[in-house]
């Protein structure tokens, strides 16, 4: 999608789709989605989570699905025509908004992930918010397969051949790896402030001041930051001397980085979980994203202990018996760590606004993503739509834990409703549930009576939480990054 | 002492009442709570065409669904060592009532194209069920499918499950037939020796937000037994089949004016949802209490009373009666 002045649609190819874009920031703008002809995997998600549909006939969406074959010609002219149209200045719209963040680039695209995977959407959108300013410590499992499957990669560049830097390690370190990432940033901030510090004299008092005393959250603080640091390369390349060389290979992280240790399941509950949970305690300022599908999604659907009771997957044959562990509630019990838990299908701007909050909070933070997953067992043209009967069911409730220095405020929010269907419907929707009551139905019916419980039981206690106050003393606020943006004592944004 | 029973399908029923098809016939401890509180015989849900169909593809599709997709697996569900398809559960659920209960268990089906019913049929009689019910539920919404087709279609389904099982049959009908009776008489005369007035059908309904169709589920309110009690006062006397009223029976006084009509069993479904099989207890007490005060002898002296051939005013059941009712409206 992209939203570009009007005057930038005039030579488009006939047959090129645009409207204008409603907006009150911007005026005389128009919007086009555009389909990729080469690289679209036809997974149907965009055409059933569209609301649009026709007037005249209710079955006539504002997506249709149609045979490749007799559009790929004409669309690949759009398409052409599509890329060459400049990006949105990312400083017009502030992201705060689902429709704003979609203005932006996304700087991962085309995976070679399975048609309507549930992991990719929250990874486009992490490129869309951070975008050349994304760190991604990956773990091994699907999204380092899809995410590196050399030597084609979706991450992406920008015009100006900028774009988010991403590695893989290993399936067991991958906390430790990103974390690696902060301290190696965090030591070349700290060396690209001494250094402006010794040639201040030199490049001028007023601009160094301004560089270090940056601590601006949104597109514009990072622009202007920017800004100054083009001047800095400026007067950089009129100094001689090895400090100035030093210093313009160093100038770059001098402009606000966001640091995402990004895994499976698998990673993040079993096998990384030492790891993670010795990151998530240091104190430092790193977001973690865990692309939640309750198994081991890449070899095939073994279980986890994400998986929940009741579901059947590979290990778990006659339905895991017991329930799953709450990573997030014990993350959350150290106080510190920023967490949620999202499911960007069934409410996207609180996806949104956790990523941004995540990002925001200047010591660690986890978001726990429910992630769709070929392994569930449902039509995956639902993938984004299914995402409302999970939260629906309380299955999936939406939360988010803000820790903060006020001691009156209620760090644990409950962002989603009380379930208004019942789990069983939601079971009866997806095969890890349904096929264990024709293998099984005596123990599908005790395991489905247990994960009934679960859920209620959960919902209670959340609730109970959701009226707790608990503040993080400044005291015993752990040692923040010294990167500009991240104080000593955090204040989150909102 | 006045006596409830009545011979339905050639069992001889304690009391009318028998529990139709719905979710309470559908698991032992639901059959058992209604024979404990002093059901007759009971219908078990019904084994859908579209569900065996499903049954055949779905499990086949989901193992194989994604076996392309990533280099690194080729499944991703474990392979159930045993599968039931819905109708081996059905087939569980008869052996274990027939295990379970002394009331006759009747099966159901429901479909309209003949597939594989017949031998269907034949492995639910297996099983042990005592009676099937044949539910006839169409849509006739093709324009070019002519009625005289459609019910002959019907009529050699009916008698396809007929040859095939030696257990009594009977069929539940939708009311929407150009000539109801006519209709009646043909299924009796392929086989049917049970006529079940009527199958509910489930109108959808538009959700306005996302303009989609929704699947509506009410339960019958005792008003709709008025169509019931027409048709089976209409055909009383007149098919040689035993007569089941169905859709609106909430309380004894609903029950026993079905009975009047001619009815040989009241099935029950959204009243004992509504209201737990302990309903049937204090039906029970109420007829047997209503009986007394009239002075009726039996269930079977009532049966049929006041059918059309029986009633003193035969013309209420027809066209007549529409023009009487139109008019007291207007004076009222």
């Amino acid at each position: 999608m992209k939203v570009y002045p009007e005057s930038a649609g005039a030579r488009a190819p006939a047959g090129f789709l645009t409207k204008p874009f409603r907006s009150r920031e911007l005026q005389g703008h128009a919007v086009t989605i555009q389909v990729a002809p080469d690289d679209c995997t036809g997974c149907g998600v965009c055409v059933e989570v569209c609301p649009a549909r026709s007037k005249e006939e209710v079955k006539h969406k504002a997506l249709d699905m149609a045979p490749a074959q007799a559009r790929r010609q004409h669309e690949r002219a759009n398409f052409e025509f599509f890329l060459q149209i400049p990006e949105l200045d990312r400083t017009l719209l502030e992201d705060s908004t689902v429709k704003a963040a979609q203005t932006r680039e996304p700087l991962f695209e085309f995976s070679g992930a399975c048609a309507g995977c549930g992991e990719t959407p929250y990874l486009k959108l992490l490129s869309q918010l951070f975008g050349d300013r994304l760190l991604v410590a990956n773990a091994t499992g699907c999204s380092s397969i899809f995410g590196g499957n050399l030597p084609t990669t979706p991450w992406g560049t920008d015009a100006e051949g900028r774009g988010p830097a991403w590695a893989n390690s290993l399936f067991e370190d991958n906390a430790e790896f990103g974390l690696g990432f902060r301290v190696a940033l965090e030591r070349q901030q700290e060396e690209a402030r001494r250094l402006l510090l010794a040639l201040a004299e030199r490049l001028g008092d007023t601009l160094v001041r301004q560089i270090l005393a940056e601590r601006g959250q949104g597109e514009a603080a990072i622009a202007a930051q920017r800004a100054r640091i083009r001047r800095l390369r400026s007067a950089l390349a009129q100094i001689p001397g090895p400090e100035a060389r030093r210093l313009e290979s160093l100038a770059e992280d001098l402009v606000r980085k966001s640091v995402w240790i990004v895994g499976g399941d698998g990673w993040a509950y079993d096998i990384g979980s030492a790891g993670l949970d010795h990151v998530l305690a240091s104190g430092r300022n790193v977001n973690v994203l865990v692309l939640d599908t309750q198994v081991y999604s890449n070899t095939g659907g073994q279980a986890s202990k994400a998986t929940p009771r009741a579901a059947v997957a590979k290990f778990a044959a006659s339905g895991k018996a017991v329930g799953r562990k709450d990573l997030g509630l014990l993350a959350s019990a150290y106080g510190h760590v920023y967490v949620a838990q999202v499911a960007l299908g069934a409410n996207d701007a609180h996806t949104l606004k956790a990523l941004r909050e995540a990002d925001a909070w200047a010591g660690p933070s986890l978001v726990i993503a429910y992630s769709t997953c070929i392994a569930h067992g449902f039509d995956m043209s639902q993938s984004m739509a299914h995402q409302r009967d999970v939260v629906r069911s309380g299955f999936w409730p939406l939360w988010r834990y803000h820790p903060g220095s006020d001691p009156h405020q209620h760090p644990f929010q409950l962002d989603s409703r009380e379930a208004s269907i019942s789990l069983h419907e939601f079971f009866a929707s997806e095969t890890r549930f349904a096929m264990l009551e024709r293998s099984d139905p005596a123990r599908a019916a005790r395991l489905a009576a247990l994960a009934q419980a679960d859920a209620s039981e959960r919902w209670r206690h959340y609730s109970a939480l959701a009226g707790i106050e608990r503040s993080v003393p400044s005291a015993e606020t752990p040692a923040m990054g010294s990167e500009p943006g991240s104080g000593q004592n955090p204040v989150p944004e909102d | 002492m006045q006596t409830l029973g009545s011979r339905y399908l050639g069992f001889e029923l304690r009391t009318p009442f028998v529990a139709s098809s719905s979710p309470l016939t559908g698991t032992l401890d639901g059959l058992r709570q209604l024979e404990d509180a002093g059901v007759s015989a009971v219908v078990l849900p019904s084994l859908f065409e579209e569900e065996l169909v499903r049954d055949a593809l779905a499990l086949h599709e989901v193992l194989e669904e994604g076996s392309e997709s990533f280099a690194e697996a080729r499944t991703y569900l474990p392979e159930p060592a045993h599968y039931a398809s819905a109708l081996d559960k059905l087939l569980e659920l008869v052996a274990a009532a027939k295990d379970a209960l002394a009331i006759p268990v009747m099966a159901s089906l429901n479909g309209t194209s003949r597939g594989g019913w017949t031998s269907i049929a034949r492995a639910i009689e297996t099983a042990g069920a005592d009676a099937l019910e044949l539910n006839l539920y169409r849509v006739a919404a093709d324009p070019s499918h002519h009625a005289a087709e459609l019910e002959q279609r019907s009529l050699e389904l009916i008698a396809a499950v007929r040859a095939e099982v030696a257990i009594p049959l009977s069929v539940k009908l939708s009311p929407f037939f150009t000539a109801l009776a006519d209709f009646a008489c043909c299924a009796v005369k392929v086989g049917a020796e049970g006529l079940v007035l009527f199958n509910r059908f489930y109108q959808p309904d538009f959700d306005l937000e996302t303009l989609e169709i929704v699947p509506t589920l009410t339960l019958s309110e005792p008003e709709e037994l008025r169509l019931p009690l027409r048709w089976i006062a209409l055909l009383s006397g007149r098919v040689k089949a035993s007569l089941a009223a169905s859709t609106g029976i909430h309380s004894a006084r609903d029950a026993l004016k079905a009975l009047l009509a001619g009815a040989d069993a009241t099935m029950m479904a959204s009243a004992l949802l509504k209201r737990g099989p302990e309903l049937l207890r204090e039906m029970e007490q109420q007829m047997m209490r209503w009986l007394e005060e009239h002075e009726y002898q039996s269930v079977e002296q009532l049966k049929g009373s006041a059918s059309q051939r029986a009633s003193p005013d035969p013309e209420a059941f027809e066209r007549a009666q529409y023009l009487r009712t139109l008019r007291s409206y207007a004076k009222g």
